[in-house]
């Protein structure tokens, strides 16, 4: 079966929504994961800490050479992401329909290259 | 629905050529089904139709044309998986030759399930871009070649077949599904599907290249490939009601032009509209009325109804226009609906009334149709300067050859 990444975008320094839009939130995406887990779409999923706290790694020439930050310069960074099992790619936009909507923010959808 | 008239003459090559206009979507779409690889059903379709090229002239057309390139064009996808299957034994559409229907006699294939619906809404998927869902519509289900596609829309080669490519490698590595949407997308989906033929039409019908005035064979292949869809889905009403629009505009367009400049509706010959394509317009409007269900489409068409029906520009029908404009801006509140809606009102209710209702409409200070329309409503008022004006942005901002010079004679008409 298909697998997808479904990754959530946010613009970064924007301000946080209050604690308690943030707790209704938090609920949400956990009653979506419970829903994929149940429907046997889940494989893997995480939030993320913010993009200040990633190092590049470059072992290209033997030795790791580390950058402080994230790869791209850029105010659109991940913020968490999804892997699902799904039949097609209508089936994956109706997860990420409902994932977008439980996390209140933006949900690419990428297809995996498919198993060898 | 009527099919087009086979009239297949004695040069072999038309009749390959005529068949190949008529039959290359359903070969390509019942192959994209058989096989899930675009590319592959591309393939051997092309053989397929090489080979009837080869064999026809001798032998005469099939009876069934269709259902004998789809056969063949299977038979030649069969054959190239076998020999690749045995080179790679993990090869994925392996397991598409064992359920294999056999090798059955060409002839005897009385007939070929239509799966080109499916393949439409493949090609018009809403995770595809706009352009791209044209390019491919025109590619696997009108059967227009890439230099084709890129001709009618202004860019060059290159870029048009690395659209295709990327379109028809998205397809497959997301796994774009070929399927009939569930009922309860099939609103929103079709939509988007009648919104790419629209828009071929529309560019084959007012092109907004600065070199062309017209290019009819986009339009033709626009009603071509949404009469086929009205055949696949008769019961939608919006289907109806956009080829009825389609129909009834193309009707006009024998008298749109007078040497290379735009005639208006007002001043058009109606002796030189086509009356086929107006009867079979009208003849659609009416079905779409019985079923009760209008949409944006039937209402447009209802609209291009009134305008047929007239026998002169005097005897329209405002008051039964303007309130079908009302019931679009209910459906779809959009600036160009108000537009055409405030045009109507000028024509049931006056000038100033119409002028009134215009410049209530906000955001299309810089559509070419907006300014064209508030000129001549400044110029019947006697607003004459103020149209003139009007009429110079209306010529800066249209980007049609033909239009631009209609509105060209306006300005000097107001200037001498």
């Amino acid at each position: 079966m298909p697998k997808y990444l479904l990754s959530v975008w946010s613009t970064e320094g924007e301000a946080p929504p209050p604690e308690d839009e943030m707790q209704e939130m938090f609920a949400a995406v956990a009653r979506f994961n419970d829903e994929v887990r149940e429907e046997g779409a889940w494989v893997f999923a995480g939030g993320l800490h913010p993009a200040d706290t990633a190092t590049v790694v470059d072992g290209r020439g033997g030795e790791a050479v580390t950058t402080d930050g994230p790869f791209a310069e850029s105010k659109e960074q991940m913020g968490g992401f999804w892997v699902v099992e799904a039949p097609d790619l209508d089936a994956a936009i109706d997860l990420a329909r409902r994932g977008s909507a439980a996390c209140r923010g933006q949900v690419e959808v990428r297809p995996f290259q498919d198993d060898v | 629905m009527n099919s087009p008239e086979r009239s297949v003459g004695d040069d072999p090559a038309r009749v390959v050529e005529q068949v190949f206009r008529e039959e290359y979507g359903r070969v390509v779409a019942a192959l994209v089904r058989r096989f899930g690889d675009i590319e592959l059903a591309e393939d051997v379709a092309q053989e397929a139709f090489v080979e009837a090229m080869r064999r026809w002239p001798g032998s005469g057309p099939p009876p069934k044309p269709g259902a004998w390139l789809t056969t063949t064009a299977r038979n030649r996808a069969i054959d190239r998986l076998r020999r690749e299957s045995t080179r790679d034994a993990r090869h994925a559409q392996a397991a598409m030759l064992i359920d294999d229907d056999g090798d059955v006699d060409p002839m005897s294939l009385s007939s070929v399930p239509d799966e080109r619906l499916r393949l439409i809404f493949t090609c018009c998927h809403p995770a595809l871009g706009r352009d791209a869902q044209v390019a491919l519509t025109l590619r696997l289900l009108g059967g227009l070649t890439t230099a084709e596609i890129a001709r009618a829309f202004l860019v060059d080669e290159a870029a048009m077949a690395k659209r295709l490519t990327r379109s028809k490698a998205k397809i497959k590595a997301a796994h774009i599904p070929y399927r009939v949407p569930p009922d309860h997308e099939l609103p929103s989906r079709l939509a988007g599907v009648l919104a790419t033929l629209y828009l071929v039409f529309n560019e084959g019908y007012l092109p907004s290249s600065p070199d062309t005035v017209v290019r009819t064979d986009l339009s033709a292949e626009a009603i071509r490939l949404t009469r086929v869809l009205a055949g696949l889905m008769p019961d939608e009403p919006e289907v109806l009601g956009l080829l009825a629009l389609m129909l009834l505009t193309e009707a006009r367009r024998p008298a749109r032009f007078a040497e290379g400049v735009l005639v208006t509706l007002p001043d058009q010959d109606r002796s030189r509209w086509d009356a086929s394509l107006v009867a079979e317009g009208h003849r659609l409007v009416r079905a779409c009325l019985r079923r009760g269900r209008p949409g944006p489409y039937q209402i447009q068409a209802a609209v291009n109804a009134v305008h047929t029906d007239a026998a002169s520009a005097e005897n329209t029908d405002w008051r039964q226009i303007a309130a079908l404009y009302d019931q679009l801006f209910a459906l779809t509140p959009t600036p160009v609906v108000a537009l055409n809606r405030a045009v109507a009102v000028a024509e049931r209710d006056g000038a100033a009334a119409g002028l009134a209702a215009l410049e209530a409409v906000d955001g299309l200070a810089s559509y070419h149709a907006y300014q064209a329309a508030r000129a001549d409503l400044l110029r019947r008022l006697g607003r004459e300067a103020e149209a003139a004006d009007a009429y110079r942005i209306a010529v800066e901002l249209s980007a049609n050859p033909a239009e631009r010079a209609y509105l060209e004679e306006r300005l000097a008409g107001l200037e001498e």
